[in-house]
C-alpha cells in the first residue's frame, strides 16, 4: 500500500495522536475508564496501522522482535516486581498500602499505576507480537 | 526476618516460579537458563516442603493477597490435601529439569530452549496456584496459565503430530475451561461470592435452584474433560504420545492430577458431600465412567505400538481409579484415591522419563524398535519395569498401596463386584506391561537396538531417584498415604 499517498499522509498525521491517546488510557485509567489492558491494545494498534500501510519490515525496524520479547517478559516483571516490593516493605503480596505506610492511599495509588504500566508494556508487545507473527507468516 | 518469610510462604510458591519465567526471557543463554530454572523449581519444591511441614503441625494456613481479607479479597488456603499437592507437583517439576538438558538438547532446538523454560515455569506456576487458591475465579485463571502454556509445550515436540495433537488437546482444553467459567459464573450469580468457604457457607439456601444444579453440571462435564476422564479422554492419548520426552513426564505426572484436585475441591469442599453425593448421587455417575475408563483405556493401551501413547492410555486408567475412589466418597476411598494421585504422578513420570532415556538413544519409541533394547540399556529397562509393576500393582511397590485402599474401600461398601474388577483390571494392566518387559528383554536386537548404549547417568539418577520412590512408598507410607488420609479427612470435614 506505499503507493497510495493519501494512505500514507492520513495515517502518518494519526500515529502520533494514536499513541499518544493510548499513554492517555494509561496514565487516565484511575479517574476515568482504560487501564493498562485497553491502553496496550490501543498502542499496539498504532503499530499494527504503521504494518499495514509500511509494511512488516518497518515495523521490525522499530520493534525488532527480541525487543518486543524483552517488553513482554518485563511487563510481567515490573507487576510481579510491585508485588516483591510491597513484600519486602513489610506488607502482603501487592498490599499497596505498605508502599507509602504515612499515607495508605497514597500507596495505593502509586501500586496500581505501576502494575498498569507493568499490564499496558506487555498487552502492548504481545498484541504486535502476535500481528508480526501472523502478519510475517511464510517469510519466516 | 525468619518469621516474616515463613508468612510470606503460601504467596511465594507461586511467585517465585511467575517472576523466574520472565527471567528465563531476559537471561535467554542456555547455559545460564536451564540451572536457573532448575534452581527455582528446588526452591519451590523446598518451599512446599515447610508449607507442608507447617500444615500438618498447625493446621490450615490462610493468606490474604493485598491485603485484602478473605471474601472479598483472593485468599490462599493451604490445608494437608492443597499442600499434598504442592509438594509432588513441585517436587516432580523439579526432579524432571534436573534430567532434562540431555533430553532437551536431542529433542528441541537449543535457540528455543530459554522459551521452554520459560513455558515449563509458567505450567508450574499455574499447576501451584490452582492447588493454593481459595478463590474460584483464581482457580479458573491459573487453569488457563497452566493449560495454555502445556499447549504450547506439547506444540514443541519434534515429529509434525505434535501440532494436531497440541491442537486437539486446545481445543478440548478450551471447551473444558469454558465449561468450568460458566459454572464458577453461575455460582457467582446465585450467591454473590468467589471465595471458597464463603460460598460453602452460602450454598446451602441456593440448593435446589436450577442454576445451582446447572452450575454442578457444568463444571462436572467440564472438570472431567480437564482430567480426561473416560469417554472424555481423546484429547490426551495424541497430547502425551507426540510432547517432547521431558514435557510428557512432567505433564503426564501432574497436569491431570491438579485437574482430579479440582474436582475434589468443587465437589467436597465447595458443594458438600451431602448434595454432591447424596443429593444428586454423583458417586452413582461417576462409579460406571471410572470402571469403564479403567477397562476400556487398559485394553487399548494393550494394541498400542507406540510405547508412549500405550503409556498415555495406561494415564487414562489410573484417572479412572483415582475417580473410582473419589465416588465412593467414604474416607477410606478418598484416601485411596488421593495416594494414587501421588503414587501415580511418581510412577507415570518416572515411566515417561525411562521413555526420554529410549527417544534419546533410539530416536524412537515404537515397540518394535525397541525389541532387545534390555541388553543394550539394562539400567533404563529395569527401571521401566519398576515402573510397569507399580502400574500393575505389585506388593511392595506404591501402586499395591493405592490398589489395597481401594479395595478396601469396595469391600467396606460391600460391593464384592467393584473390588473383583479392580483385581481383574490389574490383570490387564500386567498384559501390557508385560507386553514391552518382554519385547525389551527377550527378543531379537532391532537395528536400532544393536547401535544403542546406556543413557547418560544425568538421566538414569533422576529417573531412578522417582522409580525408587515408587518403591519406597510401597513400603513406608507414613509420608503418602498417612498424609493421603490426613487430607480426605480434611476433604470430608469441608471448609471450616
Amino acid at each position: 500500500m506505499t503507493d497510495h499517498t493519501i494512505l500514507r499522509v492520513v495515517s502518518k498525521l494519526l500515529l502520533p495522536y494514536v499513541l499518544l491517546f493510548a499513554l492517555y488510557v494509561q496514565f487516565h485509567g484511575d479517574y476515568g475508564p482504560g487501564g493498562g489492558f485497553q491502553a496496550g491494545v490501543i498502542f499496539a494498534a498504532g503499530f499494527v496501522l504503521y504494518g499495514l500501510i509500511f509494511g512488516l519490515t518497518a515495523v521490525r525496524r522499530v520493534a525488532p522482535a527480541r525487543m518486543i520479547e524483552l517488553v513482554i517478559a518485563t511487563g510481567v516483571l515490573v507487576y510481579a516486581g510491585t508485588g516483591v516490593a510491597t513484600m519486602l516493605m513489610g506488607g502482603n503480596f501487592l498490599d499497596y498500602d505498605a508502599l507509602n505506610s504515612a499515607h495508605p492511599s497514597t500507596g495505593q495509588h502509586y501500586g496500581i499505576l505501576v502494575v498498569e504500566l507493568g499490564v499496558g508494556m506487555t498487552v502492548a508487545a504481545v498484541m504486535i507480537a502476535v500481528y508480526s507473527t501472523f502478519a510475517g507468516r511464510g517469510r519466516a | 526476618m525468619m518469621e516474616a518469610i515463613q508468612a510470606q510462604l503460601p504467596v511465594l510458591q507461586v511467585v517465585i516460579p511467575l517472576l523466574a519465567a520472565p527471567l528465563c526471557i531476559i537471561l535467554r543463554r542456555r547455559s545460564l537458563v536451564l540451572p536457573f530454572a532448575t534452581g527455582v523449581c528446588w526452591l519451590t519444591f523446598l518451599v512446599s516442603v515447610s508449607l507442608l511441614g507447617d500444615v500438618l503441625e498447625a493446621g490450615v494456613i490462610s493468606y490474604a493477597l493485598g491485603g485484602w481479607a478473605a471474601p472479598w479479597g483472593i485468599e490462599y488456603r493451604v490445608d494437608a490435601l492443597a499442600a499434598f499437592v504442592l509438594l509432588f507437583v513441585s517436587g516432580i517439576a523439579a526432579l524432571v529439569l534436573t534430567y532434562a538438558p540431555r533430553s532437551l538438547s536431542d529433542e528441541i532446538p537449543a535457540s528455543r530452549h530459554y522459551l521452554f523454560c520459560t513455558l515449563y515455569l509458567l505450567c508450574l506456576t499455574g499447576l501451584l496456584g490452582i492447588a493454593i487458591t481459595g478463590d474460584l475465579f483464581n482457580v479458573f485463571v491459573f487453569l488457563e496459565v497452566s493449560a495454555l502454556s502445556s499447549y504450547a509445550l506439547i506444540a514443541l515436540g519434534g515429529r509434525r503430530q505434535a501440532l494436531p495433537a497440541a491442537f486437539q488437546y486446545l481445543v478440548m482444553g478450551t471447551i473444558g475451561a469454558t465449561f468450568i467459567l460458566i459454572g464458577i459464573g453461575l455460582m457467582y450469580q446465585m450467591t454473590g461470592t468467589l471465595n471458597m468457604a464463603d460460598m460453602a457457607a452460602r450454598l446451602p439456601a441456593a440448593e435446589g435452584v436450577r442454576t445451582a444444579l446447572v452450575a454442578f453440571g457444568f463444571l462436572t462435564v467440564g472438570i472431567a474433560l480437564k482430567m480426561a476422564l473416560f469417554p472424555l479422554h481423546v484429547w490426551l492419548p495424541n497430547a502425551y504420545a507426540y510432547a517432547p520426552s521431558i514435557v510428557s513426564a512432567f505433564i503426564a505426572a501432574t497436569a491431570t492430577k491438579v485437574s482430579v484436585y479440582i474436582l475434589l475441591r468443587f465437589m467436597f469442599s465447595v458443594f458438600g458431600l451431602e448434595f454432591s453425593f447424596e443429593q444428586l448421587g454423583l458417586g452413582r455417575a461417576l462409579m460406571p465412567l471410572a470402571l469403564a475408563g479403567i477397562f476400556v483405556a487398559s485394553t487399548a493401551a494393550i494394541f498400542q505400538r507406540n510405547v508412549k501413547r500405550m503409556l498415555a492410555y495406561s494415564s487414562v486408567a489410573q484417572i479412572g481409579y483415582m475417580v473410582l475412589g473419589i465416588s465412593f466418597a467414604t474416607a477410606t476411598g478418598l484416601t485411596g484415591g488421593i495416594v494414587h494421585l501421588f503414587n501415580h504422578a511418581l510412577i507415570k513420570g518416572g515411566l515417561f522419563m525411562a521413555m526420554g532415556c529410549i527417544m534419546l538413544r533410539l530416536h524412537s519409541v515404537d515397540l518394535d524398535d525397541m525389541a532387545g533394547i534390555g541388553r543394550a540399556m539394562p539400567w533404563t529397562m529395569a527401571a521401566w519395569a519398576l515402573g510397569g509393576l507399580g502400574l500393575i500393582g505389585v506388593p511392595a511397590t506404591a501402586g499395591f498401596i493405592s490398589k489395597w485402599y481401594l479395595i478396601e474401600a469396595a469391600l467396606e461398601q460391600g460391593s464384592v463386584l467393584v473390588a473383583v474388577l479392580l483385581l481383574l483390571s490389574s490383570l490387564l494392566a500386567l498384559v501390557y506391561v508385560w507386553r514391552v518387559v518382554e519385547t525389551a528383554f527377550f527378543h531379537e536386537p532391532s537395528e536400532r537396538a544393536r547401535e544403542a548404549r546406556e543413557a547418560p547417568v544425568s538421566m538414569l539418577v533422576p529417573t531412578w531417584v522417582l522409580l525408587g520412590a515408587t518403591v519406597f512408598f510401597g513400603i513406608y507410607t507414613a509420608y503418602s498415604a498417612g498424609v493421603a488420609e490426613q487430607a480426605a479427612e480434611a476433604v470430608l470435614g469441608g471448609l471450616r
